[in-house]
């Protein structure tokens, strides 16, 4: 079996309180194994701790304890190692208003320092194959939200990374947008044969996207792990379903407004 | 939005042609060495204009702000970076800047003259000094509104500090930039004739000081018309140069 893609051991992440007083655990020694050509997606309320452990597989934070690795590298500390190797679309497009859509999606491939040439062709392909022609000299202000979210999937998968992160992408748009944004990012993911982490907080989503589902705790710790696949029936997958309702419903600490 | 901008300059227009028509009745009512003519302001501005010998003054005038305004802009930029590094040296910096910006331009201009010689540099100095603090504080500012956001996701790419400068924070604090110029060119304006008052032997500051002492209003009006000129040809510049680099905003079709 070679070496998981990702790995958590024990991670933990301790923040200082705003105010001084006190800590406060966001992840609390989680851990996890995430092979190659996985979409794993990752379920759980509001501020649980999903976006810290996001935010630490793609290094930019570091763990208060425990370890990460990603390719067996440190994803914080080994800052130059990833360059190209880790695609992410964040919750909300985080377009550059100064760019228009091609120039954003360019930006990695520039980061990259890769050849100008090819990196256009390659930019316009993806715009095209997300359905975005004719918008290329477009600024974001001009686009939909459900198009720029689309730039946004062009410029992570532009880069050609390995690994694919995702922090709630399409929670701020409709359904019907959302619906064909998830299957156009599955039907991505397997085809270039990625690995991808999906959060979210929708039931639906999750189940919709993994082949693994993981609930997580608050602090966030792994509270139920399910797979999915092809063959899955639909009595199983509505057991999973009633797992996982049960899970959340019962978690102790109620919900705040924080995430 | 072209009638729009029309109904505008009008407005502008009307609003310079009243205080005009003002000046012209005072003018014909009292003295006219207190209150030269309308016609002969103009006059006397276009003379500078197309006078070789007088026009130099101008440019002097406009050079030394130039060269303040790059001086405080370069030094304010170096000093924002490393304030913006560091909160130990902003805590250290802040109430400095804030003392400098206290200290009327005139006193600048003393000191000027007891510590150093040579009237470029203490004019350049005047400038540097009394424009240091906002500039500073500006950049910083222009700095700072940097999003949180897109500063993560441009380091999920992990690009080199140069390169992060060049695609985030320029990009981000252009816009602060454009509007530090306008504001400190207008101080800048403001300074520099104070500057030139005192030792000068040339420049619009040293012209203004000769009509007062030949008692010349149209003179002083005239002279000070160049510098307001001035101050409006440059920003109209930096106006066109704004909404080229800025091209990429949305504009609402409603004005406010
Ligand atoms: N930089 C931070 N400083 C302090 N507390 C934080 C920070 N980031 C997140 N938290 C806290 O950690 C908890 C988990 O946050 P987050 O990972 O964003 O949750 P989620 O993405 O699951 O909604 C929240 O209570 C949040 O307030
Ligand atoms: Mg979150």
């Amino acid at each position: 079996m070679a070496e998981p893609v990702i790995r958590f051991e024990n991670v933990s992440k301790v923040f200082r309180r705003p105010d001084g007083r006190g800590d406060f655990t966001a992840v609390d020694k989680l851990s996890f194994d995430i092979d190659k050509g996985e979409i794993v997606a990752v379920l759980g309320k509001t501020g649980c701790g999903k976006s810290t452990m996001f935010n630490i597989v793609a290094g930019l934070i570091e763990p208060s304890a425990g370890q990460a690795r990603v390719i067996g590298h440190d994803p914080f500390k080994e800052f130059d190692f990833f360059r190209g190797k880790i695609g992410i679309v964040f919750q909300g497009d985080r377009l550059m208003p100064w760019r228009t859509a091609l120039d954003n999606v360019l930006l990695g491939l520039q980061i990259l320092n890769a050849d100008p040439k090819t990196s256009e062709e390659t930019a316009r392909a993806w715009l095209k194959r997300l359905g975005l022609s004719g918008h290329e000299n477009d600024y974001p202000h001009a686009l939909s939200g459900g198009m720029r979210q689309r730039v946004s999937i062009a410029r992570a998968f532009a880069v050609n990374p390995d690994i694919l992160l995702c922090d709630e992408p399409f929670s701020a748009l409709d359904e019907m947008t959302a619906r064909d944004l998830r299957a156009e990012f599955v039907r991505l993911v397997r085809q270039n044969n990625k690995t991808a982490i999906f959060i979210t907080h929708q039931l639906n989503e999750a189940m919709d996207i993994g082949d693994r589902v993981m609930v997580f705790h608050r602090p966030a710790r792994i509270a139920f792990e399910g797979r999915l696949t092809a063959e899955t029936s639909a009595d199983a997958r509505q057991t999973m379903r009633d797992d996982i309702m049960r899970i959340l419903a019962i978690d102790p600490t109620p919900i705040s407004a924080t995430g | 939005m072209t009638n729009l901008r029309s109904v505008r300059v009008l407005q502008a227009t009307a609003g310079m042609l009243v205080l005009a028509a003002f000046w012209q009745v005072l003018s014909m009512t009292l003295p006219p060495f207190l209150f030269p003519p309308v016609p002969e302001i103009i006059s006397r501005t276009v003379e500078i204009l197309i006078t070789g010998s007088l026009l130099i003054d101008v440019l002097l005038t406009a050079a030394r702000i130039f060269a303040g305004l790059l001086g405080a802009f370069i030094l304010g930029a170096i000093v924002a970076l490393l304030i913006a590094r560091s909160r130990n040296l902003e805590n250290f910096i802040t109430p400095v800047l804030n003392f400098f910006q206290g200290i009327p331009a005139l006193s600048w201009v003393v000191f000027a003259i007891i510590w150093f010689h040579g009237t470029e540099f203490r004019v350049l100095f005047i400038m540097v000094m009394t424009t240091l603090p906002a500039f500073t504080f500006q950049i910083l500012d222009a700095f700072r509104s940097m999003s949180k956001d897109l500063f993560e996701m441009t380091m999920s790419f992990r690009p080199s500090r140069w390169t992060l400068f060049k695609f985030l924070i320029v990009p981000t604090i252009v816009p602060g930039i454009l509007t530090a110029w306008k504001v400190n060119l207008g101080n800048a304006a403001r300074v520099v004739v104070v500057a030139e008052l005192v030792g000068a032997t040339g420049g619009v500051g040293y012209q203004l000081l000769r009509q007062q002492q030949l008692f010349d209003m149209a003179g002083a009006m005239a002279w000070t018309l160049q510098l307001v000129l001035f101050v409006l040809v440059v920003q109209q510049t930096i106006n066109v140069i704004e909404n080229w680099a800025l091209r990429y905003r949305a504009v609402s079709e409603r004005a406010m």
